[in-house]
């Protein structure tokens, strides 16, 4: 797909982000921001189920793979921006924090939350895959061919 | 008939406070923390968040902590909590094509673009106990090189490039879900590896382990196994849009195995598909092999007669919580049902006795 043409595509990135960021990370970003910012909640977090899907054969026709655990909330900000939060797990905090911060990143606060949180959450998961993918490389089996006899 | 009985409760008070206390252990043994099980018993984890059908490692870990480590008691803490959670919805497909591997291996293609990536594999290893894991033995630093993120495409797609393997139907885009409603027979493909994938481990080796010794025809190559994460994405209706709701790590492994063709059409390799949740190889490949032996209607092959092609006898025996259940109740009480029977063996012994001594009198 091709990101520059979804209009959708930097608030997909921020709810994404927040989804699939560890709640410990989340709750320590958060707390070096030092930001208080008034909402009302318009959806309690709530802990529910997504039932997960695959496709047969990686392309076939779709089946249900198993459920994963979603908590999600909806806060509103004193402007009336709304902001929703979907996050893996079962941290309700988390998945309040997931909402103000969508609500916060569509008003004149995003600097200051993109710098603060996103920012080095993004960086965090980045690091954490290319750690991965590094070790994962260093797996990688290098064949060479043994000639036998002589011609 | 069941008739309530009444009493015991104190026995089984008392009962549950010492498998706590037994649970907990010798107390002068530092107490196991969920977080330890979590990261350290990883493919214990794995397991019960694969047949307990719910992705959560901090509660597969908190199921194995209560359950003693008895994973099929802590599949079924998990089956138990899963039923208790609202369901939010149903996610798009998740696109194997994009995972990160971990560990990506091919038997039937030793250059595949991406190339054989072992990952942190027991393969190799040499299968004796290292004694060094009982003392306290400080782990160097796994080794690593510079890598880059280039796509690491399914092996098949080669294949399917050439038209060499049947390529897969489409089928609904909400597949049946055998959590909603009864599984019924004949069983869509989808209702079949929904039920593999949640099976018992145990019980999905068997029956692939069967296929391979010859009960249903069909040797499997593995084209490609994967391990890695994968981003699962939903649709959310108040925002309109489809958003990543978390990472989950999965298995994916894809047999390729003996043709299919007919006089119209040339033949072509035929597949098996495996897709678990976790770290769970060996469970991915026994589910390929299951998925294979049971495609024999649609793939117009002979019934062997062979268990792994029979449905009915794999898919309903192959949950080990329904098993577990049906086979645990018979220790509980049945003194009422079992009073019956007595009277009824006592009816009959008079009955003969009666018979013997009326023939001897005659």
């Amino acid at each position: 797909m091709n990101m520059m043409s979804d209009p959708y595509a930097s608030r997909k990135s921020w709810l994404g982000l927040m989804a699939k960021a560890a709640s410990a990370d989340v709750a320590r970003y958060w707390a070096t921001m030092d930001m208080a910012p008034e909402y009302t909640v318009l959806r309690s977090p709530e802990i529910g189920g997504v039932m997960v899907r695959g496709r047969a054969g990686a392309i076939g026709a779709a089946f249900n793979l198993g459920e994963m655990s979603v908590t999600r909330a909806s806060v509103k900000l004193p402007d009336g921006t709304v902001g929703h939060g979907y996050v893996q797990g079962r941290s309700k905090d988390h998945a309040l924090k997931a909402a103000l911060v969508d609500a916060l990143m569509q008003t004149d606060a995003a600097d200051t939350v993109e710098a603060g949180l996103l920012t080095p959450l993004r960086d965090a998961v980045t690091a954490h895959k290319s750690e991965r993918a590094a070790k994962a490389a260093a797996t990688k089996v290098e064949f060479f061919t043994i000639v036998r006899g002589e011609d | 008939m069941y008739v309530a009985v009444k009493g015991g409760e104190r026995a089984i008070d008392n009962a549950h406070a010492w498998l706590a206390e037994e649970r907990r252990g010798d107390t002068s043994v530092p107490e196991l923390s969920v977080a330890q099980i979590r990261t350290q018993m990883t493919l214990a984890v794995n397991r019960v968040m694969a047949e307990g059908s719910l992705y959560d490692p901090d509660l597969a870990a908190l199921a194995i902590k209560q359950a003693r480590g008895d994973l099929i008691e802590a599949i079924f803490l998990i089956r138990a909590y899963r039923t208790t959670l609202p369901r939010f919805g149903g996610s798009n497909p998740i696109d194997t094509e994009d995972m990160a591997c971990d560990r990506r291996v091919s038997a039937t293609f030793k250059d595949a673009p991406g190339g054989q990536v072992l990952g942190p594999t027991f393969d190799y290893t040499h299968r004796l106990l290292d004694f060094k894991l009982a003392a306290d033995g400080e782990v160097g630093d796994a080794p690593v090189v510079a890598h880059n993120q280039t796509a690491t495409p399914h092996i098949m797609s080669f294949l399917d490039r050439e038209n060499l393997i049947q390529s897969e139907p489409t089928g609904a885009d909400i597949p049946d879900d055998l959590t909603r409603t009864p599984l019924e027979l004949p069983a869509s493909r989808a209702l079949r590896l929904q039920s593999l994938t949640r099976g018992d481990e145990g019980f999905i080796l068997g029956m692939a382990y069967s296929t391979q010794r010859g009960y249903a025809r069909n040797h499997a190559f593995v084209a490609e196994l994967r391990i890695g994460a994968v981003a699962v994405e939903m649709d959310i209706p108040e925002l309109g849009f489809a958003i990543e709701i978390g990472e989950i790590t999965v298995t994916e492994c894809e047999t390729v195995n003996q043709f299919q063709g007919s006089k119209t059409q040339p033949p072509q390799f035929t597949r098996g598909y495996g897709l678990v949740f976790g770290m769970t190889e060996r469970k991915a490949i026994s589910m390929a092999l299951v998925d294979r032996a049971l495609r024999w209607k649609e793939l117009g092959e002979d019934n062997l007669g062979a268990p792994a092609q029979d449905e009915e006898f794999v898919l309903y025996h192959s949950d080990n919580i329904q098993a577990t259940g049906f086979l645990e109740h018979i220790k509980l009480p049945h003194y009422v049902d079992f009073q019956s029977e007595l009277e009824l063996i006592r009816k009959l012994r008079r009955e003969a006795q009666d018979n013997i001594s009326r023939e001897a009198a005659q």
